[in-house]
C-alpha cells in the first residue's frame, strides 16, 4: 500500500463531493422519469470515486476534459451546484446560460473544459489546455476522462501520441464502466486491456478499482507529481461499473437486472469509502450522516429553484456565435 | 511599397504576430522539419511549402511545433489551447484533410462560444491550403471553403493576393473566434506591392479590384486574379466589368455585392468550389432574393462540375473555371434578357 496519511478535513471534502454526486444523479433520475428535464441525461451513480478520487488533486488553475457523462466530473472538480442544475433545465444563469444543456456543461473558471457530447472528443482538446500548460510553463495539470467507449476512438491515440511526444501535463483517466452505450468491453475492446494500450505509447499506466476511491487517489497522485515535475504523461485505468444504463430512460436490455443489484449491494463507492474512513482515518459515521443531510437539503433547495428560474430570452437564440462577427 | 510574394507575405505576417504576442504558436506537420531525420538538418523544411521557414529559428521550438501527422489532434489542441489562453495558429496542410478532424472545427471549436453561453473565447486560426491545378488528384486539390462557411461559429477567409493575405492574416490571428485562413497554392508565387508594418483587413469588407458598369463578377480566392484578366481584356472592347473579391466568405459582405448589382444589372459568379450547395449558389441566392429587380438577365455560375477532381491533367484544366469560361459567362450575361411579365 501506498504510503499515504489522509488528513480529515480532506476525507470529509472528498466525501461531500461524492455524496453530492450521488444524489444529484438520483434526484435527476427521478426528475427525467418524471419528465422535467430536457434532452438526454448520463448518469454517473457507481463512478463517484473515479471523479473525486481525481479532482481532489486538482486547482482551479488545473484543467479537467469530460464526457457527455460529466455531471460528476463537474461536481467534483468544483462547479456550483446551483449554477449546473439551471443548466441541466437550461435556465438563464445556468453555467452556460442555459444553451449547452447536460451534455456541454463547462465552466472555464473552475478549470472545467466542457462535457463533450462527442464520444473522444476531449482527448485532443485536453492534449491543448495542456500544450498551454506546458507552453507558458504554469506548472499546471490537465485530466481528460475517457470512457471504455471512446478509448476505441482515434482521437484518443491521437491525443495519445502527441502527449507522449510532447511530454505534455497530461493525465489519460480512463473510467472503465462497463459498457460503450449498449455494447459490453469483452466484445468492443481488441487486446482487452485499456491501461496497457496506452502504456504501448510510452507512459506510465495502471489499472485501479474505481469504486475504491483511496486506490483511485493514490495513483492519480503519482500522475500528477510526475505531470507537475514536467516528466509527461500517465494514464489511469479506474474499473467502476455504471449503476444506470446510458442515457437514463435506456431499459438496459443488454444486462441482467442482478448485476445492476450486485453493484449497488456489494460495490457502492460511498459504502467503501465509509467503511475505510472510519476504520482507518478516526471519521465518524455521525459527521458524514450530517453531510448527507446537507447535501439532501442543498439538492432539493437548487432544484426547487432550478425549476422556478426564467428561462433565457428569445433574443439568446442568436447572442454568442461569435465573439464579434 | 517592397514587392512581395504570397507566401513571403504569410511568412512576414507570422513572424510579425508572434513577435507582437508571446500567446502566438504555429503548429503543424513539417512546420520546422527534420525533427528525428538523419540528416541533422536543424529546419529541413519550414513548412511543405516554405510558408513557416525561419520562424523556429527565431521563436524557438517551444512555440513552433513540429507535430506527428495526426491532424485531430494538431486542430483539436489548436482548439483546446485557444480556450485556454494560447493564440495558435494550426497548419492543416491541405484542406482535403479536413475530413479526419471535422468533429474538432464543426462540433467543437465552430460551438464552443454557443453552448458555453459566451463565457470563452476560441482564438485559433487554422491555415490550410486549397486549389487544383497541379495534377494532385482528388485527395490535394479541393476547395472546401463553402463546406466550412455552412458552419455557424467559425469564420471563412479567402486571400486573392498578398497584400491581403498580409493584412487579414493579422486580423485572423487577433480575432478572438475560430478562423479558416485558405491559402490557394497558385498563389504563393505570385507577387505585388506589400505594405511594410502593421496592418489589418477587417472581415466581412470585400475589395472590388476592377470598377465596371456592365456587368459584377464575384469571384473567390484565385479566381479574383483570373476574373481582374478577362476584366482588363473585355475593357479593351468597351466592356466594363466590376469583379468584387468578398475576401472573406464568412463573414460575407452582402452589401457590397447587392451595390454593385444594383449599378450593373448582371452578375457572374466564379468559384473553384463545386456547385452544389456552395459559394457561387449562394451569391445568385442572394441576387434572387435581394436584387432580383435590379437584374437584367439570368446570373451566371462559373464552377467546376459535380465531379471528384481527376489527376489527369487536361482533365483537371476542364473541370478548373478558366479564362475562357468566365469570358463566355460575362458575354452571356450581356446577350441574355429576363423575360420580365407585367
Amino acid at each position: 500500500m501506498a504510503d499515504h496519511s489522509y488528513d480529515p478535513i480532506m476525507l470529509l471534502d472528498a466525501y461531500r463531493r461524492m455524496r453530492a454526486i450521488r444524489e444529484f444523479e438520483e434526484r435527476m433520475r427521478r426528475e427525467v422519469q418524471a419528465g422535467t428535464v430536457p434532452g438526454f441525461v448520463h448518469l454517473y451513480c457507481g463512478q463517484e470515486a473515479v471523479a473525486v478520487g481525481t479532482c481532489m488533486h486538482l486547482l482551479d488553475s488545473d484543467y479537467i476534459g469530460s464526457t457527455h457523462r460529466g455531471h460528476g466530473h463537474c461536481i467534483a472538480k468544483g462547479c456550483d451546484i446551483g449554477d449546473m442544475l439551471l443548466e441541466i433545465y437550461c435556465k438563464q444563469g445556468g453555467l452556460c446560460n442555459g444553451k449547452g444543456g447536460s451534455m456541454h456543461i463547462a465552466d472555464l473558471r473552475k478549470g472545467m473544459l466542457g462535457a463533450n457530447a462527442i464520444v473522444g472528443a476531449s482527448p485532443p482538446i485536453a492534449v491543448g489546455a495542456a500544450l498551454t500548460q506546458s507552453t507558458l510553463q504554469t506548472g499546471g495539470v490537465t485530466v481528460t476522462f475517457i470512457g471504455d467507449g471512446a478509448s476505441n476512438q482515434g482521437t484518443v491515440a491521437e491525443s495519445l501520441n502527441m502527449a507522449s511526444i510532447l511530454k505534455l501535463p497530461l493525465i489519460f483517466l480512463y473510467e472503465n464502466n462497463g459498457y460503450a452505450e449498449f455494447t459490453g468491453i469483452s466484445y468492443h475492446l481488441g487486446g482487452g486491456n485499456i491501461a496497457r494500450r496506452a502504456g504501448g505509447f510510452g507512459m506510465p499506466a495502471e489499472t485501479v478499482d474505481g469504486v475504491d476511491f483511496f486506490a483511485v487517489y493514490e495513483a492519480v497522485g503519482r500522475a500528477v507529481v510526475r505531470a507537475r515535475a514536467g516528466e509527461g504523461p500517465s494514464a489511469v485505468e479506474a474499473v467502476a461499473m455504471r449503476w444506470y444504463g446510458h442515457f437514463e430512460g435506456d431499459m438496459q436490455t443488454y444486462r441482467d437486472p442482478q448485476e445492476v443489484n450486485r453493484l449497488r449491494a456489494g460495490s457502492d463507492p460511498l459504502v467503501k469509502f465509509e467503511e475505510r474512513a472510519v476504520r482507518e482515518f478516526g471519521i465518524g459515521a455521525d459527521e458524514l450522516r450530517e453531510i448527507d443531510d446537507e447535501i439532501a437539503e442543498l439538492i432539493e433547495d437548487k432544484v426547487v429553484l432550478a425549476k422556478a428560474a426564467p428561462i433565457p430570452p428569445r433574443e439568446a437564440l442568436h447572442t454568442d456565435v461569435y465573439g464579434s462577427y | 511599397m517592397p514587392m512581395k510574394s504570397f507566401r513571403e507575405a504569410i511568412n512576414d505576417t507570422l513572424k510579425q504576430e508572434m513577435r507582437r504576442d508571446p500567446r502566438v504558436i504555429v503548429m503543424g506537420e513539417d512546420v520546422v522539419g527534420g525533427m528525428g531525420g538523419s540528416s541533422g538538418v536543424a529546419e529541413a523544411a519550414g513548412g511543405t511549402f516554405g510558408v513557416t521557414a525561419g520562424l523556429a529559428a527565431e521563436f524557438g521550438r517551444r512555440r513552433v511545433i513540429d507535430t506527428p501527422i495526426t491532424e485531430s489532434a494538431i486542430v483539436g489542441a489548436a482548439g483546446g489551447a485557444a480556450l485556454t489562453g494560447l493564440r495558435p495558429v494550426a497548419e492543416l496542410m491541405f484542406i482535403d484533410f479536413i475530413g479526419v478532424c471535422l468533429d474538432q472545427i464543426l462540433n467543437q471549436q465552430a460551438k464552443f462560444r454557443y453552448m458555453f453561453g459566451g463565457k470563452c473565447t476560441v482564438p485559433v486560426t487554422i491555415r490550410t491550403l486549397m486549389g487544383a491545378g497541379l495534377g494532385a488528384g482528388p485527395q490535394h486539390s479541393q476547395s472546401l471553403h463553402g463546406i466550412l462557411t455552412s458552419i455557424p461559429g467559425i469564420k471563412v477567409v479567402l486571400p486573392s493576393n498578398a497584400a491581403d493575405a498580409k493584412g487579414l492574416l493579422a486580423t485572423a490571428i487577433r480575432d478572438d473566434d475560430p478562423v479558416i485562413f485558405c491559402e490557394h497554392k497558385f498563389l504563393y508565387h505570385e507577387t505585388c506591392e506589400v505594405p511594410d508594418g502593421e496592418y489589418l483587413i477587417p472581415f466581412g469588407e470585400a475589395n472590388v479590384t476592377r470598377t465596371g458598369a456592365h456587368v459584377t463578377v464575384v469571384a473567390f480566392s484565385r479566381m479574383v486574379m483570373l476574373a481582374n484578366k478577362v476584366a482588363d481584356k473585355l475593357a479593351k472592347e468597351g466592356i466594363s466589368v466590376e469583379v468584387i473579391d468578398p475576401r472573406t466568405t464568412s463573414p460575407l459582405d452582402r452589401d457590397s455585392i447587392l451595390e454593385s448589382i444594383e449599378k450593373t444589372g448582371r452578375l457572374v459568379v466564379v468559384d473553384e468550389g463545386t456547385p452544389l450547395c456552395g459559394m457561387a449558389s449562394e451569391i445568385a441566392s442572394l441576387a434572387a432574393c435581394e436584387a432580383l429587380s435590379a437584374l437584367r438577365a439570368p446570373v451566371q455560375k462559373v464552377t467546376p462540375p459535380h465531379t471528384p477532381i481527376p489527376a489527369t491533367p487536361h482533365l483537371e484544366q476542364d473541370w478548373l473555371p478558366s479564362l475562357d469560361k468566365i469570358e463566355r459567362a460575362i458575354r452571356a450575361t450581356l446577350d441574355q434578357k429576363l423575360a420580365r411579365t407585367g
